[in-house]
């Protein structure tokens, strides 16, 4: 990434310096004089105009592979990477660690570990930013975004939000913490909350009730599909087609039901809009993840806990 | 009527037959604001742009005072955010925009392509009028407490969580777009059946080629913003929620529509300031304009691939991989014929008899601050490092390259270069260029700084910042007193000039436009005659009328060796 940056620095420069070295020698060389009143007649040529459109044309093709290759490989998080819940509100961000720990504006991880984020907003676009790492990537109301990043120093870094989101948009921001592993063990154990998220989501799972429709997730529930092994399997739907359940489908059908029913059943599960928050919701998420089937290779911060 | 005012002001001035031109033609506020002389138009333009610049300018002042602070000492973040906003919302829609279009197009491609106004006059002045309506309304947002959204209105932050002033706005731009449109429609439908006899579309001055490019973009790009920001209003006013994810709608959405048009939107700023560098290159080399057809087709290249690259601004988003490597892909193609014309331009100096007169100094100021945009806008084109300096200081830099260094600095160019046409008078010299090197250096030490800054973090629209920071906003805001010095300075000489300046011969460069073949300033219609072109363009060779020497053929060989090295 910074050779990268480098390398763009580098072709900037060397164009820049060209035209201004061209254009300043060129009009001291032929400046305006008695003897040179009016410039000679320069016929223009068709091999110095396909030359130049060539050679910036191969350069920024050069620049346009690096490029997309650093991005296809920082926008596709590793399988086995540490899974931390963030969620973005007007002005602070909320960060759900999967044994549980929560911090608000500090985001702790340990070095040399590959970190993914699941984030999402409560209200507009915010953008989760830390400069020190080379990431960025906007956080949305309704869809989970991810970015991932692997610290391999410790120390504390700047996070800024930097997709501007109103009043206190500056000061939206706070610090990512990268301590040893033995560290962060030390300071995951340390916080007041025991619960993990998928207890968490749990709990919320026989409060709110699903349960007396889905079952205790042993099996099939009375009048809606069961959820044990339902997440990361594909789901056929009353209209024949089919998704693979996932984080958005598993957010989808818990806000809005009606919107994919699942093919043998009646569409008569209320909505939870309004009814629960996204920190919350992000917990039954945890929770359904970790009762779901693990892909191969899948994602076993979430779901190897249970 | 011209000898009673004629008598006092031409006493000191050796006596000459008082000429009617647009000017003296008509006194009298109803004489201008029912005029549909489109030389006059251009000057009504000249005072709602200029008007509107110095609001812009003076919000940026503010900006950049708050900012010389980590914590911002002069307002509180409510404030700051407002002066962000209303800076971009007034300099891109009510100044940028329409500032070389409206003044310059207007005044000049009728006299270029020899014709005695555009096609639709009274369209033209209904531009104006459409113009001034909307930013009436925009005017109103203002200073009933401003708007706080940012000049991109992001949703949900524009249609659902903002208090502020958000759909006057919306609708004070939804109504200038119209001005937009109608313009543009006016310039083509001009170039296409008014160009005189032998003004071939092979003869026409790269100006007119900008315009025209320009034109196509503000005809089809301007209703799909109109379109977008009344669905803001919508969502505001009346809950529709196009752009809520609650009601189904997708903020994306949102950001695929406004970049569609507001990233061609920057090639209507920096297009006709192409166009002016490109006249004046060509005047003050005294030469014809190397590869004078790739340098016209370049201006539609660049309209036509420019509508196929606003998903540039979302690459963390949160559109897809594939979607985002297309439109890095064809960012890139956007860059080449940008790449094209600096290279001509700076060919075209090579063997010139290159003056150092103001508009020189503005163009070749203007190819090395768009250059340096240009350069800049590889890394953002980039995934990779787009990520990284993507809604940073990085972006605020560059683009300030690409609209102040480059757009401004070429309307300013332009307003000196014509100026001896449009007021009879010239400019003072040696002031105008000192104002222009005040303006070059105030402009990089404003902005060169956030490049830096940017790379290191600093995100934009912040009203505090952390203080390792400040140095280099300190830097910033000195650059930018030393900047709005070098902008003061033509507002008082122009001023000036139209009354004390010399008396401007018709063509006193000489060039060799159209426009320069009528007196100074013009008559209402123009030409007395129909004007017959009978030379290609910036042809120095057939024009004896200029009174220059004729000029040598350079030997084939002796351009070869010294020309490819500028090539790559």
């Amino acid at each position: 990434m910074d050779a990268f940056f480098i390398f763009l620095v580098i072709v900037a420069v060397f164009f820049s310096v060209v035209v201004g070295i061209g254009i300043l020698y060129f009009s001291f060389r032929y400046r305006r004089s008695a003897k040179n009143p009016v410039g000679k007649i320069v016929e223009g040529s068709h091999a110095l105009e396909i030359a130049w459109m060539a050679a910036p044309f191969v350069i920024a093709m050069f620049m346009f592979a690096w490029g997309s290759k650093l991005y296809v490989t920082m926008r596709r998080p590793p399988s086995d990477a540490l899974e931390i819940y963030v969620v973005g509100k007007q002005w602070m961000w909320k960060v759900q660690h999967p044994d549980g720990r929560r911090e608000f504006d500090e985001l702790h991880v340990p070095v040399n570990r590959d970190i993914k984020l699941t984030m999402i907003s409560e209200d507009v676009i915010h953008d989760f930013f830390v400069p020190a790492f080379r990431v960025k990537m906007d956080v949305l109301p309704g869809r989970y975004s991810t970015m991932w990043f692997r610290p391999t120093k410790t120390g504390r870094y700047h996070l800024f939000c930097s997709q501007y989101c109103g009043t206190d948009h500056s000061q939206m921001g706070g610090w990512v913490t990268v301590m040893e592993p033995s560290e962060y063990q030390a300071w995951l154990t340390g916080g007041s909350n025991s619960e993990s998220l998928e207890q968490a989501g749990q709990a919320l799972f026989t409060q709110l009730a699903c349960v007396s429709c889905h079952g205790e997730g042993q099996g099939p529930g009375p009048r809606a599909p069961a959820l044990r092994g339902v997440y990361g399997s594909k789901v056929k739907l009353t209209d024949g087609s089919t998704v693979v359940a996932d984080e958005a489908y598993i957010r989808e059908s818990i806000l809005d039901p009606r919107a994919k029913i699942v093919a043998g059943y009646e569409p008569i599960m209320p909505t939870f809009q309004g009814v629960i928050s996204e920190d919350q919701l992000l917990q039954l998420v945890a929770y359904v993840k970790s009762i779901g089937v693990p892909p191969a290779g899948g994602s076993p911060a979430a779901a190897g806990k249970e | 009527m011209s000898t009673t005012t004629a008598s006092p002001a031409a006493a000191p001035s050796p006596p000459q037959p008082p000429r009617e031109h647009y000017l003296n033609a008509g006194y009298g506020i109803r004489s201008w604001l029912f005029t549909t002389d489109h030389k006059r138009i251009a000057l009504l333009w000249l005072i709602s742009i200029t008007f509107f610049f110095a609001l812009g300018g003076f919000f940026a002042l503010l900006i950049r005072l708050q900012l010389l602070t980590p914590q911002g000492w002069l307002f509180g973040p409510d404030t700051y955010n407002r002066l962000f906003t209303m800076h971009g919302i007034v300099m891109i829609f009510f100044f940028l925009i329409p500032a070389i279009p409206g003044v310059l197009g207007n005044f000049l491609i009728p006299l270029m392509i020899g014709a005695k106004d555009l096609a639709f006059p009274k369209l033209n002045l209904l531009s104006w009028y459409v113009f001034n309506i909307g930013a009436l309304f925009t005017f109103y947002s203002i200073v009933t407490g401003g708007i706080d959204t940012g000049w991109t209105f992001y949703t949900p932050l524009s249609s659902i969580y903002s208090n502020s002033q958000v759909s006057v706005a919306v609708v004070g731009i939804f109504i200038t777009g119209f001005s937009s449109i109608l313009t543009g429609l006016n310039f083509i439908v001009t170039i296409h059946t008014m160009r005189a006899p032998g003004m071939t579309w092979w003869r026409l001055p790269i100006f007119v080629w900008a315009h025209y490019a320009t034109s196509i973009i503000m005809v089809l790009g301007t209703p799909v913003v109109a379109i977008t920001l009344a669905l803001v209003a919508g969502d505001r006013l009346f809950h529709f929620g196009f752009f809520d994810p609650r009601l189904g709608g997708d903020p994306l959405l949102f950001q695929h529509l406004f970049w569609f048009y507001s990233h061609p939107a920057v090639y209507i700023m920096i297009l006709p300031a192409m166009g002016v560098t490109t006249e004046i290159v060509a005047t003050f080399a005294r030469k014809n304009l190397f590869g004078y057809k790739f340098v016209a087709v370049a201006s539609l290249a660049i309209a036509v691939i420019g509508f196929l690259v606003w998903a540039h601004h979302m690459f963390v988003a949160g559109i897809s991989i594939y979607a985002a490597m297309a439109f890095s892909f064809l960012s890139y193609a956007v860059a080449i014929p940008s790449a094209v014309k600096v290279f001509n331009w700076t060919a075209t100096l090579y063997r010139g008899s290159v003056s150092w007169q103001t508009p020189m100094l503005y163009a070749l100021g203007f190819i090395g601050l768009f250059v340096m945009g240009g350069m800049t806008g590889l890394f953002l084109a980039s995934l990779g490092a787009d990520v990284h300096v993507h809604d940073t200081y990085f972006v605020v830099a560059h683009f300030h390259y690409i609209m102040v260094g480059g757009a401004v600095m070429g309307y300013l160019g332009g307003l000196h270069y014509w100026w001896p046409k449009i007021s009879g008078r010239m400019y003072p010299e040696g002031l105008s260029r000192a104002a222009a090197i005040i303006l070059f250096v105030g402009f990089n030490l404003t902005f060169f700084p956030q490049f830096v800054l940017g790379y290191l973090g600093m995100p934009r629209r912040y009203a505090m910042y952390p203080p390792e920071f400040q140095v280099l906003n300190v830097l910033s805001t000195a650059g930018a007193s030393i900047l709005g010095l070098g902008y003061i300075l033509p507002i008082i000489y122009f001023v000036w000039s139209m009354r004390y300046g010399k008396v401007a011969s018709s063509n006193p460069w000489p060039a060799t436009g159209l426009e320069w073949q009528t007196t100074s300033p013009p008559p209402t219609e123009n030409f007395e005659t129909t004007p017959v072109v009978t030379w290609e363009p910036y042809d120095f060779e057939h024009r004896p009328d200029l009174g220059l020497p004729k000029p040598e053929r350079a030997q084939p060989e002796q351009l070869e060796a010294p020309g490819l090295e500028t090539g790559d």
